[in-house]
């Protein structure tokens, strides 16, 4: 294998692990705060119709991302309403969410757009197209710096670089704020916060809308950089995986990263079965790399690689007691 | 002569949930620079009343005044900045935090922890030295002891510029010793002018470290009076509205066989901690063998082990024979069937269904009795007559056998879960902390009970938390520390402070 089939192997891995990542950390400022969310998938799902739909119509791309967001939001704000202030079961609210969100976007798409529930393809500025990095271009004849530079770091839409740039800014609000420190508190013990005279309602909604945010930006990167326009369940458990990677990544940033750095990775290799096969000299079933993700955290559940312990008031509403 | 204004003064506090009036008119003061014990059975109405103060309910009727000032309290931020601080009796403390991160939640100074961090670090140096208040302010919650946490939760308050500090019910999970540093340690600040409040239900603790007393019962304040100018029983018969026996009145063991002898037990948990280490004792028929430590010391995994619903190596024998710990025949209901009768730690939990009635939770662990059942159906009608009368015998309010379980009170629901086991005649009597949460007045019942059962030749092992309880009931004293028995004792020939010891892991020598 050659450095230019390795560096296209990784660019891949970049780009698809880039929504994996925005869903990862949107569940992380959730989850810390004590709010499981397995709706994940379907505030992807929602925004990712939302962002394409309205970046076709306006014809902006920026446009369609607002809107995105704004889908995500509405059906955190369900969660929110659900798991906060109604002390509802966070499982099933998310799992509403999820086929709300499938069934939704599908029956809008196509009375909208009469394509079959999907959006029409999208061009130009309607989508988010890669930047080339300054230099890019010039430095592509300097041995190994040059294409690593070109293939992998630059030629990616914003999205992209705004998502790793959320890494650090994440791990950021979480250990070196105050906001950062009672969101960590509110996850593991409500009622240290509450007698403090904090409000946990109110930093729990602040999680939740954080998180339909990280959720609308990872659905319109799908529909408006990744693709071009809207399909039928396109983000194909991308929420579930980002929920395995949160997992995997013990609730952490920078783990979260790696997490989902290592499945978009798999999910590249699955998409390039002759590559693998050339290598390994054997056929590998693409299903068993699709279920690499899945397997992987089933490791880390059973405690193989160090435990996973989640935030410990998490799942639970919070009961101020008597 | 000036009069100095209450450091807290409440008039006429009323606070009702649905039905229920947990505060009827309450008015106290507590004056500056003193220890105010506020003592009252569990609903009684103390940890509202407090509740009210700290802002996290809102009165009905009635004003709260604050050193003079008339003041409201709607929530725990305004509490704080009037000057309350509060020790709960669950500690709010986030476990995977430091020490100071716990002290600085809430109370940061900007937007960015470092300077908060850094400026804590100072304030708690210099509160450590003038309240003698030692922690490690980079030690994890988790990491540091029951003792410590309590510290860190008084350290709290004080960060918070408290000059009220509350504590509810402080010394539940500390032993002796610690219990005896922390009572030190609010000497210490009132010295310096704190006031504190101290709510507990136990009667030792407010005639050694109050001022002055104020007694609830029922939602109402029934008295205030110095400390120094009153005595155990009559508190008690303030709080009770009755006189209540203080002492266990019991007359000396005569003693039989060994019922249970237990060699060389081991227990290790599911995560693989070893819980229980080489434990050998025996209960002989006609006496109570009373294992006294502090919560999580073994005690727990012990009763689980006798009960049948924990494995362990080692050796158990009821009657002369052996028992099997690890096979098919290690469950409760075998148990059972050896004369092993059981009343487990949490009733709440493992004693009862708190949503079941009454009857239901009579029949569990005893379904398969004849008398219950009629072909495959359960006889219903036979075990809500047979509940009936055991609320009789048992003093159960109310008696109604169609209740469900968590209706009753602690003391009656723990009555319910005693009736069941003690009628079942068994050879041997497993009872963990028979009156946790319990009134004073049920008490006294419940231990009458267990004294009767020792008096037919019974034999009795008791776990317990509370040492005045070990002491008082058991002929035969065995401390737990560390899952080993650091040693046995004779009621007559010890006394709380040894066994305060035993209980700390020291033996005399080391001590």
């Amino acid at each position: 294998m050659d450095l230019l089939t390795i560096l296209q192997i990784l660019d891949s891995s970049v780009r698809l692990a880039v929504p994996l990542l925005l869903a990862c950390l949107a569940g992380l400022y959730s989850e810390r705060a004590g709010i499981f969310d397995i709706g994940l998938e379907g505030k992807m799902l929602a925004a990712a119709f939302m962002a394409a739909a309205i970046a076709y119509t306006s014809g902006s791309a920026w446009v369609g991302l607002l809107a995105g967001i704004g889908a995500s939001l509405v059906l955190s704000a369900v969660h929110g309403v659900a798991s906060i202030t109604f002390r509802g079961n966070q499982l099933i609210s998310g799992v509403a969410i999820n086929f709300l969100a499938a069934g939704l976007t599908v029956v809008i798409a196509q009375s909208w757009f009469a394509q079959g529930g999907r959006t029409p393809t999208l061009q130009g500025d309607a989508r988010f197209e890669p930047i080339t990095l300054p230099f890019a271009e010039s430095l592509q004849s300097v041995p190994v710096i040059g294409p690593i530079y070109y293939e992998l770091i630059s030629g990616h839409s914003v999205l992209v670089y705004i998502a790793f740039l959320l890494v650090p800014l994440t791990w950021w609000v979480l250990y070196r704020t105050r906001f950062g420190l009672r969101l960590r508190a509110v996850g593991e013990n409500p009622a240290s916060v509450d007698t403090a005279g904090i409000s946990v309602v109110q930093l729990r909604y602040i999680a939740v809308i954080i998180c339909g945010v990280l959720c609308g930006l990872a659905g319109a990167y799908l529909s408006t950089a990744l693709q071009a326009g809207f399909t039928k369940d396109m983000s194909a458990g991308r929420g579930f995986i980002a929920l395995a990677a949160l997992i995997f990544a013990k609730w952490r940033p920078w783990h979260a990263l790696y997490a989902t750095l290592l499945f978009g990775f798999l999910q590249a290799l699955a998409l390039r079965p002759d590559l693998l096969e050339n290598t390994l000299g054997f056929k590998v079933n693409g299903q068993l790399l699709d279920a690499l993700p899945y397997i992987l955290t089933v490791v880390i559940l059973a405690g193989f690689v160090g435990k996973a312990i989640p935030p410990r008031a998490g799942g639970e509403p919070y009961v101020k007691e008597r | 002569m000036s009069e100095t204004a209450p450091a807290i003064e409440l008039k006429g506090i009323s606070k009702a949930f649905g039905p229920v009036q947990a505060n009827k008119d309450i008015s106290i003061r507590v004056m500056p620079g003193t220890i105010h014990g506020i003592i009252g059975e569990n609903g009684a109405g103390k940890s509202t009343l407090m509740s009210i103060l700290y802002g996290f309910y809102k009165a009905d009727a009635g004003e709260i005044w604050i050193s003079g000032q008339k003041t409201t309290i709607p929530d725990s931020q305004a509490a704080i900045a009037a000057g309350i601080g509060m020790v709960f009796q669950h500690f709010k403390l986030v476990e995977n935090f430091t020490v100071l991160e716990n002290v600085v939640l809430g109370a940061e100074d900007g937007a960015l922890l470092r300077p908060s961090l850094a400026k804590a670090r100072r304030e708690l140096k210099a509160l450590a030295e003038e309240y003698e208040l030692n922690v490690d302010p980079d030690a994890l919650i988790e990491d540091i002891g029951v003792g410590m946490q309590q510290r860190v939760e008084i350290l709290k308050a004080l960060y918070r510029q408290a000059d009220i500090l509350i504590l509810d019910e402080p010394t539940g999970v500390l032993t002796p010793a610690e219990a005896d540093q922390l009572f030190r340690i609010l000497e210490r600040l009132k010295e310096e002018g704190k006031t504190i409040i101290l709510i507990t239900h136990k009667l030792r603790e407010i005639m050694d470290t109050t001022d002055t007393v104020s007694v609830m019962r029922r939602g109402e304040m029934t008295a205030t009076v110095k400390t120094s100018e009153t005595s155990p029983p009559e508190l008690a018969e303030l709080m009770v509205g009755r006189k209540v026996l203080l002492r266990v009145e019991k007359k000396p063991a005569e003693v039989g066989d060994k019922i249970l002898e237990v060699q060389n037990l081991n227990v290790t948990d599911e995560k693989g901690v070893h819980r229980v280490k080489d434990v050998s004792f025996d209960v002989k028929a006609g006496e109570i063998l009373g294992i006294a430590g502090v919560a999580g010391n073994g005690q727990s995994e012990l009763l689980e082990v006798l009960g049948g619903y924990e494995k362990a190596t080692g050796s158990i024998k009821v009657n002369g024979q052996e028992i099997d710990l690890t096979g098919a025949k290690s469950d409760g209901r075998s148990r059972r069937e050896r004369g092993i009768s059981h009343v487990p730690e949490d009733r709440q939990s493992e004693g009862l269904i708190m949503d079941y009635m009454a009857w239901e939770n009579v029949a569990f662990g005893y379904h398969h009795d004849d008398r219950y059942n009629k072909g495959i159906r359960m006889d219903n009608a036979a075990i809500r007559a047979d509940t009936e009368a055991k609320m009789e015998r048992f003093d159960v309010r109310p008696p109604n056998p169609k209740l469900a379980a968590k209706s009753f009170s602690g003391g009656n629901q723990q009555k319910i879960v005693l009736a069941r086991e003690i009628e079942r005649n068994p050879d041997l009597l497993l009872i963990g902390q028979p009156t946790r949460g319990v009134d004073i007045g049920a008490i006294e019942f419940i231990h009458q009970q267990i004294v009767a059962l020792r008096d037919q030749g019974k034999a009795i092992l008791l776990v317990s938390v509370e040492l005045e309880e070990i002491l008082s009931l058991s002929d035969r004293i065995a401390v737990m520390f560390d899952g080993r028995i650091m040693g046995e004792r004779m009621p007559d020939q010890t006394d709380e402070k040894e066994l305060g010891l035993l209980m700390a892991g020291m033996t005399k020598g080391a001590a």
